[in-house]
């Protein structure tokens, strides 16, 4: 790495550790890394298994609770910490995906658009207004109704929705980007199309599709759980917190901690990644923020 | 001005039709042949290809969008597979439901965003600024059918102040006027069945205003703190007019206009999140009424809801444009 680098990037931890909620959403994105990847370590049971005999325990401080299932049970008998830890493997997993579905059309769609104008960009443009014309949350509904519910499905259609966002924004940057001079340059010197749009220009359009894919994996994870909510996304017994709440719901009364830590790790969960993605937004580019 | 408008009212014609071609392209080309789902896995034969004539289902693709589009140009969106109702007469029956709902969360949450927005941008990094704009962003993180659940846990379940689902009591009975309860209710001078209304609105409104709160109070601080740098608020302020003034009206007046924008193009944020505060409080509106077609695959629902959805979508985001434009001397004038 060259001395230069080395120096953005202190400079960049310098100016991000500033931002005091950036630094806690940092944290609460690793432990949900480590939650994650560490899974069968950190969990005390498998995230599948039952024991009849101890159904809907409450939690270890409540009466009644005790250390073994230290945030109680459900109505299986199954540990609800466990589920919950196992949970953030797949939270991690849907944001990775859709994130990346959305990423990968709406770079392609963003880059021909802006690249070349015109009449591709116009009929790129109409077709992202087509999709932004129907509420993100009613697409992916209606696309998850056809293809059927199910966790792949549910980050296909959330992966789709997200589609627009992206292209709107990588084409606006590499609008921005294409008259600079560098670019002329590398053109004079002989660059092809795709090498001058991929190659030349998308490096220099990284900040603001960083902030957006980080603000993107939030919503991801949020619109997952809803998906999963209403029961056509993830499908029970699977440890994904919006089927977790679904399934809990007639145990409102009875067994509320059901309820409350599976919503609780979904509204963590989304809010590191918003603050990261607010953290970022400040240190990388700072006018973004002000638009 | 002029040819603003009829440019922008000529781009949505295409967009229509865009719209429409994708919802009926998404629904058709489907697995899984509508007719069996309508008659059940154990149909007969002939039953299924008489149900298939009925429905069109043997014409062309294209003929079947032709149809399809006509019909809905003039306001037959179909019936239901399961009710046989017309599409258009379920869509007006819960329709009222989901406005209400949407209505009074919206009012929340522009009271309480603008309000806190404001004093955060007059009291920039105080306690106030700090704890205001950390819960506008843990409201923008907010799963509202959590929200919703956590609310119904300690109001209804733990308190007993408010009722856990639906618009009204069993025990009220309201004539059907404009269909929004707080309305009629009052029309016919039944202050107990206003009340009981109100009670069964709060907690969805809150739940459905959480997320558009939470957006309208970090606009508005950041628009504030925007126009508070402005040489006509120096001016003003040289003048010799009040801080409150200074704030409330030169300053707000300009500040708003981003937020505005935003409220207006919030409404797809808004209908989202009825979908799911209508679930979670079982409140008989539209996104609960979407929902319940799509368990049951009820797909001239599914199809026609969408469209009319994007339709109003599409009209708003055109109003919201020209309000711009019309509040805008930059744009009124080139």
């Amino acid at each position: 790495m060259s001395a230069t680098n080395e120096n953005k990037i202190l400079d960049f931890i310098k100016q991000f550790k500033k931002n005091k909620s950036a630094v806690v959403g940092f944290f609460i994105v690793l432990m949900l890394i480590i939650f994650a990847v560490f899974a069968p370590w950190i969990a005390t049971h498998g995230p599948l298994d039952q024991e009849l005999a101890n159904r809907v325990l409450p939690p270890m401080w409540d009466d009644g609770g005790s250390s073994t299932n230290i945030l109680g049970t459900d109505d299986f008998g199954r540990d609800l910490f466990s589920r919950i830890i196992y949970g953030a493997r797949i939270s991690l997993m849907i944001g990775a995906i859709s994130v990346s579905i959305s990423l990968l059309f709406g770079l392609i769609m963003g880059v021909f658009a802006g690249y070349f104008g015109g009449k591709v960009d116009t009929i790129i443009m109409r077709i992202v207004d087509i999709m932004l014309s129907i509420p993100a949350m009613l697409l992916a509904i209606v696309i998850v109704s056809i293809l059927g519910p199910g966790l792949s499905n549910a980050m296909i259609a959330i992966g789709i929705v997200g589609i627009p966002t992206y292209a709107r924004i990588v084409r606006a940057s590499v609008m921005a980007e294409k008259e600079k001079e560098y670019v002329i340059a590398s053109r004079v010197n002989g660059s092809h199309n795709l090498r001058l749009m991929f190659k030349v220009i998308l490096p220099n359009c990284t900040t603001p599709i960083i902030v957006q894919a980080t603000m993107g994996f939030a919503s991801a994870v949020l619109e997952a759980a809803g998906l999963s909510f209403l029961g056509l996304g993830a499908q029970p017994p699977t440890p994904e917190w919006g089927a977790m709440l679904a399934d809990s719901l007639q145990y409102i009364t009875t067994a509320p901690w059901m309820i409350f830590y599976p919503g609780l790790a979904i509204f963590l969960t989304v809010l590191g990644f918003n603050l990261v993605g607010d953290g970022l937004m400040d240190v990388l580019d700072p006018k973004l923020k002000e638009k | 001005m002029f040819s603003y408008i009829v440019k922008r009212l000529l781009w949505s014609v295409p967009t229509l039709f865009g719209v429409s071609l994708l919802v009926f392209l998404m629904v058709h080309l489907s697995p899984g042949d509508p007719a069996i789902t309508l008659l059940g896995d154990h149909a007969n034969k002939e039953s299924v290809e008489k149900l298939r004539e009925e429905m069109g289902l043997n014409k062309p693709l294209y003929e079947q969008y032709f149809i399809f589009v006509s019909k809905a140009v003039k306001g037959d969106f179909g019936n239901s597979m399961k009710t046989k109702q017309p599409v258009l007469d379920e869509f007006k029956e819960r329709f009222p439901a989901t406005v209400e709902l949407a209505t009074v969360a919206m009012i929340l949450a522009i009271i309480l965003g603008v309000g806190a927005g404001i004093i955060s941008a007059i009291k920039r990094y105080s306690v106030f600024d700090y704890s205001a704009m950390f819960v506008a962003l843990a409201g923008v993180s907010m799963p509202v059918f959590w929200l919703g659940l956590v609310m119904i846990y300690f109001f209804s379940v733990k308190l007993g102040w408010l009722p856990v689902s639906g618009r009204l009591g069993y025990e009220f009975y309201v004539d059907d006027v404009t269909g929004f309860y707080l309305i009629d209710t009052l029309l016919a001078n039944d202050y107990e069945a206003f009340w009981d209304a109100l009670k069964h609105l709060i907690m969805p409104a809150i739940a459905l205003g959480t997320i558009p709160m939470a957006i309208i109070a970090r606009m508005t601080r950041a628009s504030m703190i925007e126009v508070m740098k402005e040489d006509y608020i120096r001016t003003a302020r040289a003048k010799g007019c009040s801080r409150f003034s200074v704030i409330m009206v030169h300053a707000l007046r300009n500040a708003l206009m981003p937020v505005i924008t935003v409220i207006g193009l919030m409404l797809g944020t808004l209908f989202a999140g009825a979908i799911l505060t209508e679930t979670t409080f079982s409140w008989p509106g539209i996104g609960k009424w979407i929902i319940n077609a799509v368990y049951q695959r009820d797909f001239p629902i599914i199809q026609s809801a969408t469209l009319i959805i994007a339709t109003m979508f599409i009209v708003v985001n055109l109003v919201v444009d020209l309000l711009y434009a019309l509040i805008n001397p930059k744009i009124r004038l080139s």
